[in-house]
């Protein structure tokens, strides 16, 4: 424990910036995975264990429309809707057949799926890990706000993650379809009695998701190493994301994985032997105090 | 009517079955004289190693590297007249699945000599397995010194075909403690995986450093899981610690990505950097943006010993395989040279007779300091392997200069430390 190193930062405005920016930057590639997850479970109820396999795809789709084209927004495009065309695959021959199943049988389903990408991956690319490469536009000395150590690149970063989760929650409460995902998410039987396909919805839920994952993938691909089930991590901590954020709420996922992010950041400085713990302990609080999440609907 | 048409089927279908299963029993009869004989010549050299995952580049150059001087073995007529056949298979990165695979290689695939090509997250757990079965056992990956120089876990038939975090650390606290008084580099901090390996060989070569440049302060420590895909938050502390300069000994895919995402905050351009595993075609070829002036180790870079035997094995190797060896690679190249050597000595295949002639075996290797490397008798682990500090360029040749510290030197550095951690 250095509780010294964490109060000094506390009262530094630079560290303050430096850290709570870092924090940001974990957070917003957790969100956009989380939501993902959160959304399917909210309008599915099901567990997508194969969410972390998109976020894979996504990363490297972006490598391989980079090393083509050398454009970023064009790398970024390439994940989102790579990870969105093979979402819809894998929902429509596979996943529309578990849903309202037996959970084993969702969980087994999941299970090889994510087994099968990883291996799709490894045939493709290699066993091998790779990297990207940082994009020119972004090659440039780090800025210095109030002190604080804030890479250009981690701002692109945050203003996507922060556009995608503005566009996604005006959509989601002020769109048609947002209303339907809504509504279907409340009760699916009625939407369906309504006459509206709730086969295409859940697909559409399950693109947009894998859509999202995608785009975390591409925009981690700078800087992180690509390798076949390099998704199983950010599967693991989007899990916490939303146990803590509530299952289904988007501003759940939001506040929970700046929350996940906040707390590795200054946890690494007050803690650095405990950060990992600090995540779970978060998470079991949360557990004990608010079982359906900070944001989460109490069970009816 | 209907008894006689639904049994008359049936009792067809029945000798069907009956024929194919008799026709598999024949066919297997035939076919096991054949596979018995060749199973009593060849001797079955059973490697688990990592195949997937973030170190699968290192995992696949151990079973390129080893396949390689198989086949030279094996035409100069195998281990006392037996060839080897390589069995290998994946432990992805797995210390349980690693003991599970090195089991069933001996139990089930009929391996009589284990080649433990995984890190030391799993060469721990094969050690159990070697231990337990009593077949010959050789490490090739694991780096972590206490393996082999800890009495207690000494085993007969185990032995280190490896280079180790306490020589690597002996030579880098060295070469390090060497800039840090003329250059008054006082407040350093490290950021290494936190597993054995980690953890050891950062206490080690901190041991050297202070010893050599008394004026070194430890100021911060990070220690990052193993495979751990971001390093931000190490990153930002680093920062905030504000070193002079940096130890790390995270590696492969691990290196890269702190590398790439420690870029883009501009700290190589803050402190000095000191990766013990940088200078391995793999990283060093991986990294987009590497930066200038990083202090590492010798892993394996053809120049280095600066002979034509190493250039050429390198070579070699590139020509098979379509790009440079790793550090892991040569590790899994000697260990084949030291078995046919041991076979030739012993003349026998016999594990037991090989350890026999393995302990103070010295065999001549394009990878070997005065081009030999010798199987130290007392703790079963080699030594006299070429091993140097320099610091890195973005292009071949990576590391222009090596500087590195007479074995002699090590050997008195290393029996220090083993009286003071009580292994000697």
């Amino acid at each position: 424990m250095d509780l010294n190193a964490l109060t000094e930062c506390l009262v530094s405005a630079s560290c303050m910036v430096t850290q709570v920016t870092s924090g940001f930057i974990i957070g917003m590639l957790l969100f956009l995975v989380a939501v993902g997850l959160t959304l399917i479970f909210g309008v599915m109820k099901i567990v997508n264990f194969t969410h972390g396999a998109f976020y894979m795809l996504g990363a490297y789709f972006a490598m391989t429309v980079f090393q083509f084209t050398n454009s970023y927004g064009l790398a970024l495009l390439g994940a989102a809707v790579g990870a969105c065309v093979i979402g819809v695959i894998v929902e429509r021959l596979f996943m529309q057949r578990v849903y309202g199943g037996n959970v084993l049988m969702q969980l087994l389903v999941c299970y090889a799926l994510v087994l099968i990408l990883d291996d799709l991956v490894r045939i493709v690319w290699g066993p091998e890990f790779k990297a990207m490469g940082m994009p020119d536009a972004f090659r440039v000395p780090p800025l210095f706000i109030m002190g604080g150590v804030v890479p250009p690149f981690y701002l692109f970063l945050i203003a996507a993650a922060l556009a995608m989760a503005i566009i996604l929650g005006l959509a989601i409460a002020r769109t048609r379809f947002g209303k339907t995902i809504r509504a279907a998410a409340h009760n699916p039987a009625m939407v369906s009695v309504l006459g509206i396909n709730t086969g295409l919805l859940f697909t559409g839920v399950f693109a947009l998701g894998c859509l999202l994952a995608g785009l975390a993938g591409g925009l981690a691909a700078p800087v992180r190493s690509l390798t076949p089930g390099m998704g199983f991590s950010i599967l693991i901590e989007s899990f916490i994301v939303t146990v803590i954020g509530g299952m289904g709420s988007i501003l759940g996922a939001l506040v929970g994985a700046v929350l996940l992010g906040l707390i590795r950041t200054f946890g690494a400085l007050g803690f650095p032997l405990f950060t990992e713990a600090l995540m779970y302990l978060a998470m079991a609080v949360v557990l004990i105090v608010k079982p359906s999440g900070l944001f989460g609907r109490e069970a009816a | 009517m209907s008894k006689p048409s639904s049994s008359k089927p049936s009792s067809s279908s029945i000798n069907r079955r009956g024929f194919l299963a008799a026709g598999a029993v024949a066919a297997g009869t035939v076919s096991m004289p054949w596979v018995a004989g060749a199973q009593a010549k060849t001797i079955k050299v059973g490697m688990p190693t990592i195949l997937s995952g973030r170190v699968a580049q290192l995992g696949t150059s151990s079973r390129n590297a080893a396949q390689m001087e198989v086949e030279k073995v094996n035409a100069a007529g195998g281990l006392a007249g037996r060839p080897i056949e390589l069995v290998i298979r994946d432990s992805k990165g797995q210390p349980q699945e690693a003991a599970r695979v090195a089991r069933e290689l001996v139990n089930s695939d009929g391996c009589e000599i284990l080649i433990d090509a995984e890190a030391s997250t799993g060469a721990f757990a094969v050690h159990e397995v070697a231990r337990d079965l009593g077949v010959l056992c050789i490490h090739t990956n694991s780096e972590t010194s206490s393996l082999t120089a800890d009495p207690k876990l000494r085993l007969p038939n185990a032995f280190r075909c490896a280079r180790q975090g306490i020589h690597d650390s002996a030579v880098g606290g060295t070469y390090a403690a060497e800039i840090a008084n003329a250059r008054n580099l006082t407040r350093w901090a490290t950021c290494s995986p936190d597993y054995a390996y980690g953890r050891d060989t950062t206490a080690e070569f901190v041991m050297y450093l202070k010893r050599f440049a008394p004026k070194v302060e430890v100021i911060s420590e990070g220690w990052p899981k193993i495979f751990q895909p971001d390093y931000t938050e190490t990153i930002t502390k680093l920062l905030q610690a504000k070193p002079q300069a940096l130890y790390s000994c995270l590696w492969g895919g691990d290196l890269t990505s702190f590398i790439d995402q420690a870029s883009i905050y501009a700290l190589f351009s803050q402190m000095q950097f000191y990766a013990v595993n940088m200078a391995d075609y793999t990283a060093l070829t991986v990294v987009k943006n590497l930066p200038a002036g990083i202090h590492s180790g010798n892993r394996y870079v053809k120049t280095f010993p600066a002979t034509p035997q190493n250039a050429a094995w390198g070579d070699a190797y590139r020509a098979k395989y379509g790009e440079y060896p790793t550090n892991w690679a040569w590790q899994n190249g000697v260990v084949i040279n030291f078995l046919a050597a041991a076979a030739k000595k012993a003349d026998s295949a016999d594990g037991k007779k090989l350890a026999d002639a393995l302990r103070g075996l010295k065999i001549d290797s394009p990878l070997g300091a005065d081009g030999t490397i010798t199987m130290r008798a007392e703790d079963q682990t080699i030594v006299g392997y070429a091993i140097g500090w320099g610091t890195t360029i973005a292009k071949e040749p990576y590391v222009p200069e090596m500087k590195s510290t007479p074995w002699q030197r090590i050997f008195e550095l290393e029996a220090e430390w083993k009286k003071e951690k009580g292994f000697a």
